[in-house]
């Protein structure tokens, strides 16, 4: 073990977390979106439109990610079209590149949650409502959706988890995110074990933090 | 119960075998990524000329051998881990590399070049056609600085843990925007789809994917060579000094050395580093 390189790269390897993190907040925060939009497809919809979603669905999850990252970076770029027009100028950047992958990806599962927690909300809440005589409209939103969310927290924030480290993969396009760095440093040290040792210990801290925060919602929500 | 025992014995004894049958066998890792040097053809094989060289070199040390691929920013570490016992994978002869491992004499030189797709505005930089940084000197600082301004906003690539990423970070060129990758393959993607504007690797890498790819790339700015791009390509062993050198496999790894130093002796005087040279890289490349 060598105590001195564990000291000097720790400040490095934190700092590159900052843009693991960016990756991760970017591409969760798209991913919601999709999600939703995708999941309220899947429940409103069994024509055309819901297979669709299905079929997103279907494709994003059964790929592995690495593979999605690498057709939407290198694949991509091999095709003239795309970097004549407008898009290459966002694809040409590795950071969008992965956003895009992680988002789409996290977004796969976060419709499957988000679906399965519409489905299991009691029909009795529903019909609740309108019984009040409150409109499909306003049933939807105000009660259907934050029953939802909270059915889903905890599966939600096991998908936090796992896209945390599928950001890991940032760096095989390229990126200088936590790993992209640690691998940088054992480029010039040849020591892998003590700073990829560092590096987990600094994603199993923010998978501690993320946990955490999940936890305490769950509990601030619980009914 | 009997059973159990018999098996155990027997695995005991298959797991005796296998030891024992490696143990004087020489393992080669190289990465199979790095045509001409190393490469992989359609159906798996490993090719190219260090593999070809490997064979070789076995020949003469009259030894089994047996080549194990490793990705390139886990070489060394492997290396040290005793996951084989030699490198031949492009691997330059630097002082960096020396303080955690050893090396043969060398067996091959490459130098380096900047490479670009056709019709960037690199193309025609005015520098002599090759400098060597070892020797310095006035027409080497004149062409660094005819460099450092034209790479000066440019996205310049280049494989991760190489003499060329060593060379670009060392601010002989100025402070320049590096992007690196994991593989040769992808840098020559890259450039190729312009997310490079500029890319640095040994100069018959770009040469090999300009033919096989039929893509225009073209080399700019002058071959290098000394300094930081090391002296040759050798064969990366481990300090007899990591185990003990009086250790059983202290001993092992220095008599390592000797037995790749002589075989390299051997090879060159016979002319058949050169020939596999001329095969692979189209001239004579051998040191």
């Amino acid at each position: 073990m060598d105590l001195d390189l564990i000291l000097n790269s720790f400040p490095k390897l934190f700092l590159a977390s900052i843009t693991t993190l960016k990756l991760l907040s970017a591409s969760m925060i798209i991913g919601l979106f999709i999600g939703l939009f995708f999941a309220i497809l899947r429940i409103k919809n069994t024509n055309v439109l819901g297979k669709i979603a299905y079929l997103y669905s279907y494709i994003f999850r059964g790929t592995p990610l690495l593979v999605q990252i690498f057709i939407i970076y290198y694949g991509f770029g091999q095709v003239e079209f795309i970097r004549e027009s407008l898009l290459w100028n966002i694809l040409k950047e590795p950071y969008w590149c992965a956003v895009i992958a992680f988002a789409l990806n996290t977004g796969a599962y976060t419709s499957e949650i988000l679906r399965s927690a519409f489905q299991t909300i009691r029909p009795g809440f529903i019909e609740a409502g309108k019984s009040l005589g409150i409109s499909n409209k306003i049933i939807f939103y105000k009660i259907q959706i934050p029953i939802a969310i909270r059915q889903s927290l905890p599966a939600y924030g096991n998908e936090i988890i796992l896209m945390l480290k599928g950001t890991s993969l940032a760096s095989t396009v390229t990126l200088m995110d936590l790993t992209g760095v640690a691998k940088y440093i054992i480029s010039t040290t040849f020591k892998p074990i003590e700073v990829f040792i560092i590096a987990g210990s600094i994603y199993l801290f923010f998978t501690f933090l993320i946990h955490y925060t999940i936890k305490s919602l769950e509990k601030k929500y619980s009914f | 119960m009997n059973i159990f025992k018999k098996f155990g014995l027997g695995l005991l004894i298959s797991l005796f075998l296998t030891i024992s049958a490696n143990a004087d066998k020489i393992r080669i890792g190289t990465e199979g990524a790095y045509p001409p040097w190393n490469s992989k053809d359609a159906s798996g094989k490993l090719i190219g000329f260090e593999v070809e060289l490997a064979w070789a070199l076995c020949r003469y040390i009259g030894q089994q051998c047996e080549i194990v691929e490793q990705d390139w920013d886990g070489m060394i570490p492997a290396l040290q881990m005793r996951k084989f016992d030699a490198i031949m994978a492009g691997m330059s002869i630097t002082d960096e590399r020396k303080k955690v491992i050893t090396f043969s004499q060398g067996y091959a030189d490459e130098v380096a070049s900047l490479a670009v797709m056709k019709g960037s505005d690199l193309e025609g930089m005015d520098t002599p056609e090759g400098i060597n940084l070892s020797l310095g000197g006035g027409n080497v600082n004149k062409a660094l600085k005819t460099i450092t301004g034209a790479l000066a906003g440019k996205t310049v690539c280049t494989q991760t843990g190489t003499i060329h990423q060593n060379f670009l970070e060392s601010g002989d060129v100025g402070k320049v925007n590096v992007r690196t990758y994991k593989t040769q393959d992808d840098v020559n993607l890259d450039l190729a789809s312009g997310r490079c504007d500029v890319a640095l690797a040994a100069a018959v890498a770009f040469t090999d994917y300009a033919d096989k790819s039929g893509k225009p790339v073209v080399l700019v700015g002058p071959t290098f060579s000394g300094g930081a791009f090391g002296n040759g390509v050798g064969v990366g062993l481990r300090q007899a000094a990591q185990m003990g050198e009086t250790s059983t496999m202290g001993k092992r790894d220095a008599d390592l050395l000797r037995k790749f130093n002589k075989a390299i002796d051997q090879a060159r005087k016979d002319g058949v580093i050169s020939r596999l040279a001329i095969k692979h890289f189209g001239f004579d490349a051998s040191m």
